[in-house]
């Protein structure tokens, strides 16, 4: 039984080939892709030399997860496939309980890691709040897996790759109506592709975040916050939240600043390979999982530390 | 019409205390979880623009009957319970499982409202799996949601985009964890949650196969190992050593 993969953002699609790749590797399966009306993401796909399947439907709306899973199912039974691959974005995540239930099918979202062990695929995702991280592994015979943006990285173009391969499905005219779309004004940043991040928190007060911001650009990083700076304070937009219900970073270095560090927020900087906490409290749980920790007044050290780096 | 609010009992993750990486839960209060307590305030708030009647939806172990009070507290019309004290860790297909079965003895039912992921193991499957098994449309991720009669509009926000969506009820939504700011139950208001209408199935009259619905096994459940350095630094020079040691600062 095949393996299929499909997520609607492309880059994830082809972390899903790499994912796919370690299963398949294992447990000698065919790994196959599906596209949705995105002839563009089928070409890719096909030229990292993964079996593609595109489906040209325009009565398929994105919007509507229930039409989603629809076509999935169908080109999930027309493929023999047993294992679907999901990216855990929120379309991804949305998609995967209701494309579970249809194929009758064990679950888990978020996963940040797998492997397979014993002809089984172990997937490790937090749990708890993010406190702990659990291994579980899907028991019924169909599964769905979404894979947190990330976890893997990109498939590559081969030489030679493979042909895109149309496929038909019906699909119902769907009962939820587009009346707006638009993408979300303003810069996006893009924390989670940064090398280094500066991250700030409740400590900091608002005069001083130019000075983080600073440093921020003197190291050629971002800047990214805790929750509440974003959503109480609203200083930074919210695509910069580090944390459970933010980003799961993983940049080279993160200097975090003001952050107590309850575990909703270490959860998203804790896979960082190196972190500097500074925060005036010595019994801020940040100092605990910090390599460097500073006990100190951001008021004070943030004029030095960015003349001592510029 | 019935706005149906779903919500998990979880434990209170404040309280987990973490012990050679295995987490403590004996003796861990428990609470709605957060994000419920969002999908519980956009229940009222379109309870009170449009004078539906407000039911919140959970399932677990006895004392779900209790952790249940909160809800009704905040505003709730009536609490349906499905209780039993086999349903203490549930994966999310039996979940909602439950929900559904018991979704279907409500008469009326226009808009179900989940929290976008539970307070414990933010899966977000639940609510997905219920509007498949209803046969309901559903949107997830909502940071907007308006009735007018039979007509919900709401606003799906992803990651870089959001979409204005509407859609005849009934309906599921999954509400994001920033939608809106929970109220606090007043004290007279936690007194009278006690004597509000419950409404108790039991478990054998709905007809499902627990061990059926079991498809998730955990193999391990730990905190990460902390492997950090842990170094104490004194002043911004020792600090700016210390990142030109591991080849940061200065590369510009």
């Amino acid at each position: 039984m095949a393996i299929l993969i499909y997520s609607e953002n492309s880059g994830l699609g082809l972390e899903l080939l790499t994912a796919a790749r370690v299963i398949a590797a294992d447990i000698g399966t065919e790994i196959k892709a599906l596209c949705l009306n995105d002839e563009k993401q089928a070409e890719d796909l096909a030229a990292a030399g993964v079996k593609t399947y595109l489906i040209k439907n325009n009565a398929i709306n994105l919007a509507d997860t229930a039409s989603v899973a629809g076509a999935l199912e169908k080109a999930a039974g027309q493929l023999g496939v047993s294992m679907v691959l999901l990216g855990s974005n929120r379309r991804g995540k949305e998609l995967a309980g209701r494309l579970a239930q249809k194929l009758d099918a064990g679950c888990l979202t978020d996963v940040n890691g797998l492997q397979v062990i014993n002809g089984k695929v172990q997937c490790t995702r937090n749990t708890l709040g993010g406190a702990t991280i659990a291994t579980q592994q899907i028991e019924s015979e169909r599964q769905v897996i979404a894979l947190a943006p990330r976890s893997f990285g990109e498939a590559a173009t081969i030489q030679g790759g493979g042909i895109v391969q149309e496929l038909t499905i019906e699909s119902k005219a769907s009962p939820i109506k587009v009346i707006a779309s638009r993408n979300k004004a303003g810069d996006i940043a893009d924390i989670e592709a940064a090398d280094i991040l500066v991250v700030i928190g409740q400590g900091m007060e608002k005069e001083d975040m130019i000075l983080a911001e600073s440093i921020a650009k003197i190291l050629h990083g971002e800047i990214a916050c805790s929750k509440p700076v974003a959503t109480d304070k609203k200083w930074l937009t919210e695509d910069r939240i580090v944390g459970l219900s933010g980003k799961k970073c993983k940049p080279q270095l993160a200097i975090i600043m003001g952050v107590s560090g309850q575990v909703q927020f270490t959860v998203g900087i804790r896979d960082a390979h190196t972190i500097v906490a500074i925060n005036n409290d010595e019994n801020a749980y940040i100092h605990q999982m910090a390599d460097y920790s500073m006990v100190a007044d951001l008021k004070e050290i943030l004029p030095q530390l960015n003349k001592a780096l510029d | 019409m019935n706005i149906v609010v779903a919500v998990k009992q979880v434990p209170d993750l404040q309280q987990v205390r973490i012990r050679n990486r295995q987490p403590i839960l004996e003796g861990v209060p428990l609470t709605l979880g957060r994000i419920d307590k969002n999908a519980l305030e956009a229940g009222l708030q379109l309870k009170e623009a449009n004078g539906s009647n407000l039911i919140v939806l959970c399932a677990g172990n006895e004392e779900v009957e209790e952790t249940i009070k909160e809800a009704l507290a905040a505003g709730a019309d009536e609490a349906y319970l499905v209780l039993d004290n086999r349903l203490a860790d549930m994966d999310g297909s039996l979940s909602a499982s439950l929900l559904a079965a018991a979704i279907k003895k409500i008469d009326d039912v226009g808009l179900l409202l989940f929290g976008e992921g539970s307070g414990d193991n933010y899966s977000g499957q639940v609510s997905s799996r219920v509007a498949e098994i209803l046969g309901y449309p559903q949107i997830g991720y909502a940071s907007r949601i308006e009735l007018e009669g039979k007509i919900a509009r709401v606003t799906r926000t992803l990651e870089d985009s959001e979409e204005v969506l509407e859609v005849e009820l009934p309906l599921v939504v999954g509400v994001l964890g920033d939608i809106n700011e929970p109220r606090i139950p007043s004290v007279t208001q936690i007194l009278k949650a006690g004597r509000k209408p419950k409404e108790i199935i039991e478990l054998d009259d709905l007809d499902i196969d627990l061990s059926a619905n079991k498809r998730i096994a955990t193999l391990s459940n730990l905190a990460p190992k902390n492997e950090r350095k842990r170094a104490a630094v004194k002043t911004v020079n020792d600090l700016v050593s210390a990142l030109q040691a591991e080849g940061f600062a200065g590369r510009h």
